[in-house]
């Protein structure tokens, strides 16, 4: 069976979810081989066969995590020169992105980015212009490499064969020229992740300060969502950057989106708009965010919302 | 320092995007194009470190004739010189060929930097960056809230969904940069006149060595083979908050099964 490579995203052995999603997907294309890295390595090869890696392709160095995206590029390199595989799949983070560019520069092979979905031939689907148009496209030369977005596909545990070898990789000088000093995880407050959640609970301008997102949290609490933030909340500091939902924040498709004080423009909409239900709460009957509605309600955020956050707990007794 | 920043021309982000039947290319010629606003983050990076550095602001692009437009709106911000590379063989050519072409044209022309957008808001890739510095042979430091340049050195503050990373690497360097880096500028009455008199070099494939067997939609290393639009979402109710705004809400995720 065709080999399909995955680069494993962990930290410390901790895998992301995101890996196991790619790896679920790659166990449709062919004999997953999951290649990790860094300290840890040999802790994430656990999960990774768990979520149907055949083989793990181990390199336990440090120095792999020193530098920036290089020594994964190395890595990949490596491994794709040892396995001569089908499709090299990677999770569609910026980081992820990087990597496969790069490599797709040293294969020589064609890069597609924000799969939603890979066919058994390698076509992959992407939905693009913020979900209106959907695409399925194939790499026509090389390696097919595709990053996989995240939370497109469901992850499900079906063990692989499992076997663990180590990996060498060699870092030219070439690799070793971005130094990562100092690396902050971004904070997560215990609720789900954003990018995962069912429902998704958002704040924008119109929630006025820092003090205010404790309506939106409130409700996102009660109904074990994720809160979301426009741009214009973030900037402003009231909530923090990794938090904003849109073009140059996340992009998110849960169940439910709670738009609160959010006008709609087209950077947000960019990253919400595949929502299967949208939910608005607005002062300003203008406000373009409306067009999205499934239900919009016209009134402050500052009664509605806390009414809502209510009534839903008295239903649930 | 002599700065480089790639701009790319896209489709005004309020218009309606769509391919076109006949070649699954983005259709460029239904909407007005603007400059992508990712890139005027990067023409404004530029200029401030010009101002505390001293030097030389070229702006790059690779796109249509019309695309010389986004060089004249940088140069009024207050870029000194455009660079246009402009060839029908280009139409549709894939990130590999683009990134190939942009560091084919930025090589040997002696810059310090190259600062790019962190994604075009029409493809939204976000690999050009890293795909030319491979070409270059030099370091990336992309999705930049932050740049600093001493003695050489460029220091990045990185600003991902994984979190927060300062990076640090010697020039010449590619850099990416993230919409909360600065507040672009608006070109003022004195930079658009001053624009018009700045020089916008014309390269076509010949001028760069790029063969044209090698770019372009029949040459790209990916390829759509079909595409469909979703339909569009239809409006549902939208009524004012009597009193009662929160409970219809809860109603309604009650009725539809969501919670
Ligand atoms: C390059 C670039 C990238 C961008 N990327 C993103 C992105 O990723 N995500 C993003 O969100 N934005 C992004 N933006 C910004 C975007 O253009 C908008 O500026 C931003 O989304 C506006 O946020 P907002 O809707 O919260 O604020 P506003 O547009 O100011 O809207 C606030 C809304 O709140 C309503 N309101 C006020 N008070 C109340 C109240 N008490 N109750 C109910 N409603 C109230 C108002 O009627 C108004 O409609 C980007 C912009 C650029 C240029
Ligand atoms: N045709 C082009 N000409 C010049 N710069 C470009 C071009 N395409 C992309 N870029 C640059 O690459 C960045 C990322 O684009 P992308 O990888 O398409 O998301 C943009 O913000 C631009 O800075």
């Amino acid at each position: 069976m065709a080999t399909i490579l995955v680069l494993a995203d962990h930290t410390a052995g901790t895998v992301t979810k995101a890996t196991t999603e790619v790896l679920t997907l790659a166990r449709r294309l062919g004999s997953p081989t999951a290649v990790a890295l860094g300290p840890g390595a040999q802790a994430a090869a656990d999960t990774l066969v768990q979520f149907g890696a055949d083989d793990v392709l181990i390199a336990p160095e440090e120095e792999l995590l020193t530098w920036l995206v290089t020594p994964k590029v190395a890595a990949l390199q490596a491994a794709a020169a040892l396995t001569a595989p089908s499709a090299i799949l990677l999770a569609s983070t910026a980081e992820g992105k990087e990597i496969a560019g790069r490599l797709a520069v040293r294969l020589g092979s064609g890069v597609i980015t924000d799969a939603v979905d890979v066919a058994a031939d390698l076509t992959a689907t992407q939905s693009v212009f913020g979900g209106d148009t959907t695409v399925h496209s194939r790499v026509t030369r090389g390696t097919a490499i595709i990053t996989v977005r995240p939370n497109a596909v469901t992850a499900e545990s079906s063990p692989g064969a499992g076997r663990l070898a180590d990996l060498a990789v060699v870092l030219t000088d070439a690799d070793r020229r971005v130094r990562i000093v100092e690396h902050a995880d971004a904070v997560t407050a215990g609720r789900p992740d954003l990018a995962e959640a069912r429902i998704v609970v958002s704040g924008g301008r119109g929630v006025g300060s820092a003090e205010g997102f404790t309506v939106i949290e409130r409700l996102a609490d009660t109904l074990g969502a994720a809160v979301g933030a426009s741009r214009a909340a973030t900037d402003a500091g009231w909530y923090p950057h990794q938090y904003q939902v849109g073009q140059t924040g996340k992009t998110v498709s849960p169940q439910v989106y709670i738009a609160s004080g959010i006008s709609g423009a087209i950077q947000h909409r960019a990253g919400m708009q595949t929502s299967k239900v949208i939910i608005v709460v607005n002062k300003d009957p203008e406000a373009p965010i409306f067009e999205l509605a499934d239900l919009g309600i016209v009134g402050d955020l500052f009664t509605v919302v806390p009414q809502l956050t209510e009534e839903v707990e008295r239903r649930r007794g | 320092m002599k700065i480089a920043v790639c701009i790319k021309q896209v489709p005004d982000t309020w218009s309606e995007k769509r391919l076109s039947p006949s070649d699954a290319t983005l259709d460029r010629a239904a909407a007005e194009g603007v400059l992508n606003e990712l890139d005027e983050y990067a023409i404004e990076e530029a200029l401030r470190l010009k101002e505390g550095h001293g030097g030389e602001v070229t702006v790059v692009t690779m796109g249509p004739e019309r695309a010389a437009d986004t060089i004249r709106k940088a140069l009024s911000m207050g870029a000194d010189a455009g660079l246009h590379l402009c060839d029908e063989a280009l139409h549709g050519s894939d990130a590999c060929a683009t990134s190939d072409a942009l560091a084919r044209i930025l090589a040997g022309r002696g810059f310090d930097l190259v600062i790019f957008g962190c994604e075009s808001t029409d493809a939204r890739m976000s690999v050009i960056p890293a795909m030319v510095a491979e070409r270059l042979d030099w370091p990336q430091a992309t999705f930049a809230a932050e740049v600093q340049v001493a003695a050489g050195v460029l220091t990045v503050r990185r600003q991902t969904e994984a979190g927060v990373d300062t990076v640090t690497a010697n020039l010449p360097a590619v850099v990416s940069v993230v919409e909360k880096i600065n507040e672009p500028r608006y070109p003022s009455f004195k930079g658009i006149m001053a624009a018009k008199k700045k020089p916008v070099e014309t390269l076509s494939l010949a001028d760069t060595g790029i063969e044209a067997a090698t770019v372009g939609l029949a040459a790209a290393w990916s390829a759509v083979t079909d595409f469909a639009a979703r339909p569009p979402r239809a409006q549902g109710e939208i009524m004012s908050d009597d009193g009662d705004g929160g409970r219809r809400i809860a109603d309604y995720l009650v009725t539809n099964r969501l919670i």
